[in-house]
């Protein structure tokens, strides 16, 4: 919690030099404007029948289960990493960490075709799939691997930077009193990171919304089967200005209320 | 937590930092291109000119541009390949451009429309569908009712792009009705997914196929004449050298655009 504190000491007018609010309000307009300006350019009228049309709704409706579905997966997945990641010591640990958090900075086109290559149907492990009859190209599973794919760091990196600041020392006094290492987790170091996990898991749901790049890549574009709604405002853009807009909008409100949601559990540090 | 926040305040830097040369840049561009149109007069043809064309255009124009400026020395020509909506939204944005080409007449409409357009449209190609798998034929497609099996992986448009509306039309002409799997929103992804085998089948343009050279095997079917896509061109009104911009287009209509147009699959307009 360093962060946290560092952060209070310098806040609200404690000493800061004034030109640094300058380039901080500028910033600030250059996040907030764009979505301003789109809020300006929404078709109030028509905008009920917009969002509440067929194919706009299925594309929502997709969008959160394979978001949540995804979520789940990261948690199971990247708790384990994180754990992995933050307590233990081996050689080759950076480098793995390095790999881990890969999909972070890469763009998503790349991860999608990453992953045709790994689950496609000529693909590394496609072929096996194929074996068992399991096909994952143009499927909602394509889109939930698409998500997890880039979402798992955001969640594993949380988590890491939760434990660390936590520190071993409640888990080395259970230790010591004679717990074993599965009671020491479940007992003691999950209960003291489940802010930081749920921030994980809010900020790793929040990207598995937006995925676009490697869903278009990967699972392709119909609806009600892998057609996001990042996919279907990308679509709706080709033909009907203001339906793209007005879909642009519902993300909008989701997102904010997920970040609403991640705040008010008081896991600032993570957000 | 740290490393988030470090490598987040660069990346904001460097975006502001870009969007100011950009802005920079292109502020450069439009003032020299005005001074050297003013310079060149109205009968000259010199300067430089923008061309807003269809991304299914690429190929052909890349090779009509380097042509153009061998045949009017003193020229040059830059192009913007994209989908022709992204590029009439662009235009009515203010983008400064001199020609655009589209891949249909809906879309050149939109900026005659909004009285963007100076002068006649010039219809230069067409374009049409046609089917094509991977190399080997995995599903062992024969015509355009072959598609419409149930074990067939089929790719195609979605009917809000040019090229979906055209798969639609043949649709309706040929009494068939497909269940693809996939409806991408550009026919670049109906390739790719036919090209790296994850789909049996695709519907994409002439043109795009004869791109594909070898990685696609090609089916025509009779149906595809249902659906025949015109490429028209046309000089945008808020030209600054309109001499050149009409040269480049009527180079375009003219015998040496035809013959490269031809050679990447378009048919002439007729």
């Amino acid at each position: 919690m360093t962060f946290i504190s560092a952060r209070r000491r310098s806040g609200a007018g404690s000493g800061l030099p004034r030109w640094v609010f300058i380039p901080a309000v500028l910033g600030g307009a250059f996040v907030v404007l764009p979505l301003l300006a789109m809020l300006l350019r929404v078709n109030w009228g028509q905008f009920g029948s917009l969002i509440t049309s067929d194919a706009s709704l299925a594309a929502l409706e997709l969008s959160l289960k394979t978001s949540a579905v995804s979520t789940v997966l990261c948690v199971l997945l990247g708790t384990p990493m994180a754990l992995v990641l933050a307590r233990s010591r081996f050689p080759g640990l950076r480098l793995i960490r390095s790999l881990v958090l890969l999909p972070l900075v890469l763009p998503p086109v790349v991860g999608g075709i990453a992953l045709l290559y790994t689950f496609g149907r000529q693909g590394l492990l496609g072929q096996t799939f194929q074996f068992v009859g399991i096909r994952i190209a143009f499927s909602t599973t394509a889109v939930v691997l698409a998500q997890t794919f880039v979402a798992l760091p955001f969640l594993v990196l949380s988590l890491e930077g939760t434990l660390r600041t936590a520190g071993r020392q409640y888990e080395l006094i259970a230790g010591g009193l004679g717990a074993n290492p599965t009671t020491v987790l479940r007992r003691v170091t999950i209960p003291l990171v489940l802010p930081g996990l749920f921030s994980g898991a809010v900020l790793a749901f929040a990207r598995a919304l937006g995925e676009f790049g490697a869903t278009l890549t990967f699972a392709g574009s119909l609806q009600g089967v892998t057609r996001t709604l990042p996919l279907e405002i990308y679509l709706q853009r080709e033909s009907d200005a203001d339906a793209a807009v007005a879909l642009s909008l519902v993300l909008v409100a989701v997102a904010v209320v997920v970040i609403i949601l991640a705040r008010g559990r008081g896991t600032e540090g993570a957000l | 937590m740290l490393t988030r926040r470090r490598f987040h305040l660069p990346a904001v830097v460097t975006a502001t930092l870009l969007s100011a040369v950009l802005v920079g840049c292109s502020a450069t561009a439009a003032s020299s291109l005005s001074a050297e149109s003013s310079a060149a007069g109205d009968q000259a043809i010199s300067g430089a000119i923008t061309v807003f064309a269809a991304a299914s255009l690429k190929n052909a124009f890349t090779e009509l541009g380097e042509s153009f400026q061998g045949a009017y020395s003193g020229t040059t020509v830059t192009f913007s390949f994209a989908g022709s909506s992204d590029l009439v939204t662009q235009v009515i944005g203010g983008a400064p451009a001199d020609v655009f080409a589209s891949a249909d007449t809906k879309n050149m409409t939109k900026l005659t429309d909004a009285g963007l357009v100076n002068g006649a449209l010039v219809n230069f190609a067409t374009n049409t569908l046609t089917i094509v798998t991977p190399p080997e034929n995995p599903a062992g497609i024969a015509s355009f009712a072959d598609l419409a099996k149930t074990e067939v992986a089929l790719v195609v448009c979605a009917p809000e792009v040019p090229c979906g509306s055209a798969t639609e039309k043949v649709e309706t002409a040929a009494g068939v009705t497909l269940t693809p799997v996939s409806e991408e929103s550009s026919v670049t992804d109906v390739l790719n997914k036919v090209t790296s085998g994850e789909a049996d089948a695709g519907l994409v343009y002439l043109t795009d196929a004869a791109a594909a050279g070898g990685r696609v095997t090609t089916i025509a079917f009779p149906e595809s004449s249902e659906a025949v896509n015109t490429y028209p061109i046309a000089v945008l009104k808020d030209t600054e050298n309109a001499a050149a911009a009409a040269a480049f287009t009527a180079y375009v209509a003219g015998p040496a655009g035809q013959e490269v147009l031809r050679a990447a699959g378009f048919a002439p307009s007729p």
